[in-house]
């Protein structure tokens, strides 16, 4: 074979010289070890808000502060980081609010009017859970649509369906009487439970809310999941054709969400043990800002579920701060509005970059 | 003689109304290179597209080991040993080289649900194959949108040949590389080979296909100029057929005229 022009020594660099610190890795910019965290944002943000409340007020900083804004910090930071897992795969699901509503309703009804155990009830509800999530899946990878306007359409859908079935099987439009049914206290033990820490009443929701984020994380930057879920939301085309299962990732990822939207609505079922018809509706976009918060790009393929916890615990401070300082809630959607356009110019940067790379 | 690891038994395929591809026949065999060439737009990516598993052909065979193969996505053929550099490479930009290079075939530790990703056993043989190849990386977690479009072309390239067991499938894998590592890929286009891989490479420099093709398909306008064995062609017969045969001459008799 006539030998092809080349360098002789082309093959032999994988010499010693390889084992030390390349000496061109301090030219590594800043930019890059910002995007290796993309949580890094939320987390300044996060200790800024605490810092701003805190020094005005006593109660915020004092432990019973903490466990009240710890509440809506901890049932929205289950959804963010579903929902975050789920933009990082490049999707997003409108419908995940309402689908709170959706399972929490199941709940209530098999259990009251089926008078079926609670248990039972909750089992159903997970099934249609996942039924919805697989569906919402099967669609956007089906069709190739925008995930955006096919959960619309499920969002608006369930939000019809919640109502109308609502009505027609209790004659009102709340579902009441859990608190009754065979099998309460034990759910309540899994779902509603509170428990005194540092001489604080803190709900049982919160250390779900730390499970689900640790676990989430994990398998984000840890397993091979993780890795499909950046690929498929980085670039479905390249990644299917290096072999990664795209569609099955997507549809894993509706699934996870709306079991997500189903564990917060049996949270919420159980601890009012009454729900109202809707329930949920409007929680979709407060989710995808926690999300965006914590570093998720729209575009998909680069965020963290550390960042969109930390989203939601702004969300949380935010929420109670401003009560405690006692201005008027009006401009708690001032400040997170604000956080937001913050959270997305510096999320501009990273897509830039990443645009940029893509030539 | 063994059967052929694939063969395409006068496949076409159309992308809509667009005729891509019509009546080709080919085989590759292990330890042979089998050369696509042909101008731009001609098919070849399609017709590689065909053996990777990215698309079905709409007509004709594609038998693998002799038995007729419908590969319903690229990960079929990957498991069959069949491993592609994409002309766009297929890379995450976003991502780290290590998550790039074994995306899809990520190694594990653990057992059952703790069974996770062996971050620090894929960082090493990445360093590893591409040192192999020449090239020094940084830093394996660097994304790969920030390497340089030939560092990145390495990559993919590196990857291909990890994992191509059987058949390694090449879509002008050289366009930016330097001189250099353009010779290393032909280097172990020939290693692959002499291992007894069944290697297709697609490239539009007749001085890489010649030396190391042992069988070149020409293709035009999605049709099959024939196929050549190296013992039937010269190198200038070769970038004659590339360019569509009679052209070049014309092309030549053009350029020429204002200087005499
Ligand atoms: N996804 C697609 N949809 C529609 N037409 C396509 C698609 N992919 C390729 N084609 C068309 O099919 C023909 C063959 O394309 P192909 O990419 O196989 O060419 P090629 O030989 O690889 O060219 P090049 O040397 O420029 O890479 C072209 O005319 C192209 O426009
Ligand atoms: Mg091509």
């Amino acid at each position: 074979m006539a030998p092809v022009p080349a360098d002789p020594g082309a093959g032999a660099a994988g010499g010693p010289s390889t084992q030390r610190a390349d000496e061109r890795l301090s030219a590594v910019g800043p930019l890059r070890r910002l995007l290796v965290k993309p949580e890094l944002g939320a987390l300044v943000g996060a200790i800024a808000v605490f810092t701003f409340f805190a020094v005005q007020s006593e109660v915020f900083r004092s432990a019973r502060g903490i466990a009240n804004w710890l509440d809506p910090a901890s049932t929205l930071g289950i959804m963010a980081v579903a929902v975050a897992l789920l933009m990082i795969g490049g999707h997003f699901d409108l419908s995940a609010g309402v689908m709170s509503g959706t399972t929490a309703l199941t709940v209530a009804i098999v259990a009251v009017e089926y008078e079926q155990n609670i248990w039972v009830a909750i089992g159903v509800s997970l099934v249609v859970a996942l039924l919805l999530g697989f569906f919402n899946g099967w669609l956007v990878t089906r069709t190739g649509l925008p995930s955006f306007i096919i959960t619309l359409g499920t969002f608006l859908m369930l939000q019809g369906l919640n109502l109308g079935l609502t009505k027609l099987l209790t004659g009102t439009v709340t579902a009441t009487g859990l608190a009754s049914v065979p099998g309460y206290a034990s759910a309540e033990w899994v779902f509603a439970s509170r428990m005194t820490i540092l001489g604080a009443e803190v709900r049982v929701a919160v250390l779900w809310w730390v499970l689900f984020t640790a676990v989430a994380s994990w398998v984000l930057l840890r397993t091979r999941f993780g890795n499909w879920v950046f690929a498929t939301g980085g670039d479905e085309v390249a990644a299917r054709n290096v072999g990664v299962p795209a569609r099955r990732t997507t549809i894993a990822l509706f699934m996870t969400t709306s079991t997500a939207a189903w564990f917060v609505g049996t949270t919420l079922a159980v601890r009012l043990t009454s729900v109202q018809a809707n329930t949920g509706t409007g929680q979709e976009l407060i989710y995808i800002v926690a999300a965006v918060i914590g570093g998720c790009l729209l575009t998909g393929g680069f965020g963290s579920a550390i960042g969109a916890s930390l989203g939601a615990l702004i969300f949380g401070m935010t929420q109670l701060g401003i009560p405690y300082l006692r201005w008027d809630a009006d401009w708690f959607y001032f400040f997170l509005g604000a956080m937001l356009l913050l959270a997305v110019l510096a999320n501009r940067l990273v897509r830039r970059y990443a645009e940029a790379a893509r030539r | 003689m063994t059967a052929p690891l694939l063969e395409l038994r006068d496949v076409g395929k159309d992308y809509g109304s667009v005729i891509a591809l019509d009546g080709i026949s080919t085989t590759v065999r292990a330890g042979e290179v089998t050369c696509v060439l042909g101008d731009n737009g001609a098919g070849k990516s399609t017709l590689i597209k065909i053996l990777s598993g990215v698309h079905r052909a709409d007509r004709g065979q594609l038998l693998l080991d002799g038995r007729p193969a419908d590969f319903g996505s690229p990960r079929e053929a990957l498991d069959a040993g069949i491993a592609t550099v994409y002309q766009d490479l297929a890379m995450i930009p976003l991502m780290a080289i290590w998550r790039n290079f074994f995306l899809g075939a990520e190694p594990t530790r653990g057992w059952g649900p703790f069974r996770r990703f062996d971050a620090a056993r894929a960082k090493d043989a990445t360093r590893r194959e591409l040192s192999a190849m020449g090239i020094d990386i940084r830093d394996p977690d660097q994304p790969v949108g920030t390497l340089s479009g030939g560092e990145r072309q390495s990559v993919a390239i590196a990857r291909a040949v990890h994992f191509g067991a059987r058949v390694l499938i090449l879509d002008e894998p050289t366009s930016a590389l330097g001189v250099k590592q353009a010779g290393v890929v032909l280097r172990y286009v020939a290693q692959a080979r002499d291992r007894g891989v069944g290697v297709v490479l697609i490239t539009h420099n007749p001085h890489h296909a010649h030396p190391v093709g042992d069988r070149f398909l020409v293709l035009n306008r999605g049709r099959s100029l024939g196929e050549f064995a190296k013992a039937d062609v010269s190198r200038d017969e070769l970038t004659r057929l590339m360019a569509g045969g009679a052209e070049l001459d014309q092309l030549a008799h053009e350029l020429e005229r204002p200087s005499t």
